[in-house]
């Protein structure tokens, strides 16, 4: 479904990352793990517009993704939920959520949609009409995505969805994200927390210095003697 | 003496109503574009002299020409918007700047040499009317003036609270990167932003034009209001320029009043000098709510 081959990215002279390939198939949750300033980021950064790929290509869907500015590859069904849950602070809850469904083919179904994320994140209806910027860390979390969910994305990429959030609610959030998961929407999951993260995607790439300097199954990974002695404090 | 204060505090909320029109939309602009408009006053300036030439050659009343002006104004926002301030949008503080100025001038000197120096004046049945309720007279030119500005401020929080286009355009100011990976299209919100701004100047002009004369260099009187009342009321907050441009008003005319009637800028400025010492944030919280 998304295929990135050997993408290369820069910000302004100093390369994130170079010659990336990665793919995400449908309905696949993948993992793309690392330490901080190894180019995650970046690499969502690129996949969703934000940023430039210097070369090599970006296909989503058979849609070149490098020719398009980021609300073309939203509409394209492609939620970004940045890194530091970057909700709409002077806007109320339903109102972040609204803003989600801004492309026309989650419009067209925006209400059903709502009510869908309101039964996945309770807490979220119950402060429909509170201020986003009032709200905890985790619950602005869950906030961030509920709105990429409100796309109706058919790839839902998060970006640390576990940076700063106690440990409880970030094992309340990534069950959320697995229920997202099992309803068929693939999943790009950057996390500095590997271990956590092998826990629930199939497969995972590690990035190092901005290169892929492994990858595998999550199992193969969890067994991965480089990954337990660098990500896993084995 | 209390009926000359009740006086002079109803003259300055109905020019205070003036005063927000144009004030919303310097603060709208800066809010949701991150520019800053001085070219707004010069819109203003446009939008009487469109009122005054369909006044003088068609017989147009000044308040009817509000249905051209406003969406005259709203185009010129959006040219400007897509072939002016976009492509400065990525430069620094100084270009944006000078862009602005720049037009800011070029607009009053086309002015001058289109108009001439002269003032116009449009006369309508109404432009000398006045009623009193008891010893405090109102001008019915300025209180349509007035109660017409109130209105567009309010449709214009509706648009903001009530669209999806609004939504977008709030979303947007407070995050123009994560609106994007929402599917918004920065562009078309900041033309529509920029559209509504000048167009809310237009408005302006047109109320102003059954009581206020028309001459090229009469916008800066009304963006110097409008840079205290943005200042005042918190960059970017729309609520809070409505309120500071009331404030303004009334504080302008007591100047008038109490001071000396060269003196009311005084007053005015003594209380953007009292903010920015104790309140340099202003008076109000952020982005509008």
């Amino acid at each position: 479904m998304l295929t990135l081959s050997a993408v290369s990215a820069r910000y302004g002279s100093v390369p994130a990352i170079s010659d990336v390939s990665i793919s995400v198939g449908e309905g696949e949750a993948v993992g793309l793990l690392g330490a901080n300033g190894a180019g995650k980021s970046t690499t969502l950064r690129a996949i969703s517009g934000l940023i430039r790929a210097t070369s090599g290509s970006i296909t989503f869907l058979g849609a070149d993704l490098a020719a398009l500015p980021p609300h073309k590859i939203a509409e394209l069904g492609i939620a970004h939920v940045p890194e530091g849950r970057q909700v709409f602070p002077e806007l109320t809850v339903k109102e972040n959520l609204e803003v989600g469904a801004y492309i026309p083919s989650a419009k067209a179904e925006r209400n059903r949609t709502l009510e869908l994320v309101f039964g996945i994140f309770p807490a979220l209806a119950e402060r429909r009409n509170q201020l986003a910027g009032t709200m905890s860390g985790g619950e602005q979390q869950m906030l961030a995505v509920g709105r990429g969910l409100m796309l109706k994305p058919r790839l839902l990429m998060l970006d640390e969805p576990s940076l700063g959030l106690a440990p409880v609610v970030t094992d309340a959030t990534f069950a959320k994200i697995q229920e997202v998961h099992a309803m068929g929407t693939a999943i790009l999951l950057v996390e500095q927390n590997v271990s956590r993260a092998l826990g629930m995607v199939q497969r995972a790439y590690v990035l190092e210095s901005g290169k892929v300097i492994i990858q595998g199954s999550s199992a193969e990974l969890a067994n991965n003697k480089q990954v337990q002695a660098a990500y896993l404090g084995m | 003496m209390l009926a000359t204060l009740a006086q002079a505090v109803v003259n300055g909320l109905l020019i205070g109503g003036i005063y927000a029109l144009v004030s919303i939309g310097v603060t709208l602009i800066f809010g949701v574009v991150k520019i800053v408009n001085f070219a707004q006053g010069e819109f203003v300036m446009i939008g009487m002299y469109i009122s005054f030439f369909l006044a003088s050659t068609f017989g147009v009343d000044p308040l009817l020409s509000l249905l051209i002006s406003m969406p005259s104004l709203f185009a010129i926002g959006v040219l400007l918007q897509h072939f002016l301030i976009r492509r400065v949008l990525a430069l620094g503080d100084m270009p944006q700047i000078f862009l602005t100025f720049a037009l800011s001038l070029l607009l009053m000197n086309i002015a001058l040499l289109l108009f001439t120096a002269n003032y116009r004046t449009v006369q309508t049945p109404y432009s000398e009317l006045t009623f009193h309720i008891g010893p405090v007279y109102f001008a019915v030119a300025k209180l349509i003036a007035f109660a017409i500005a109130m209105l567009l401020s309010a449709l214009l929080y509706l648009f903001l609270h009530g669209t999806d286009l609004g939504k977008a355009m709030r979303a947007a100011a407070q995050n123009r990167e994560v609106a994007m990976l929402m599917g918004i299209n920065p562009d078309r919100v900041f033309c529509v932003a920029v559209g509504v701004a000048l167009a809310l100047a237009g408005a302006a002009g047109s109320l102003l034009m059954p009581f206020y004369p028309a001459y090229p260099l009469v916008g800066q009187i009304f963006v110097l209001m409008a840079f205290v009342a943005v200042v005042l009321g918190t960059l970017g907050n729309i609520t809070g320029a409505l309120i500071a441009s009331l404030m303004m008003g009334v504080a302008e005319s007591l100047g008038v009043q109490f001071v000396g009637a060269d003196s009311g800028l005084i007053v005015v400025f003594v209380m953007l000098l009292l903010t920015l010492a104790f309140r340099p944030n202003g008076l109000f919280g952020g982005w509008a709510r």
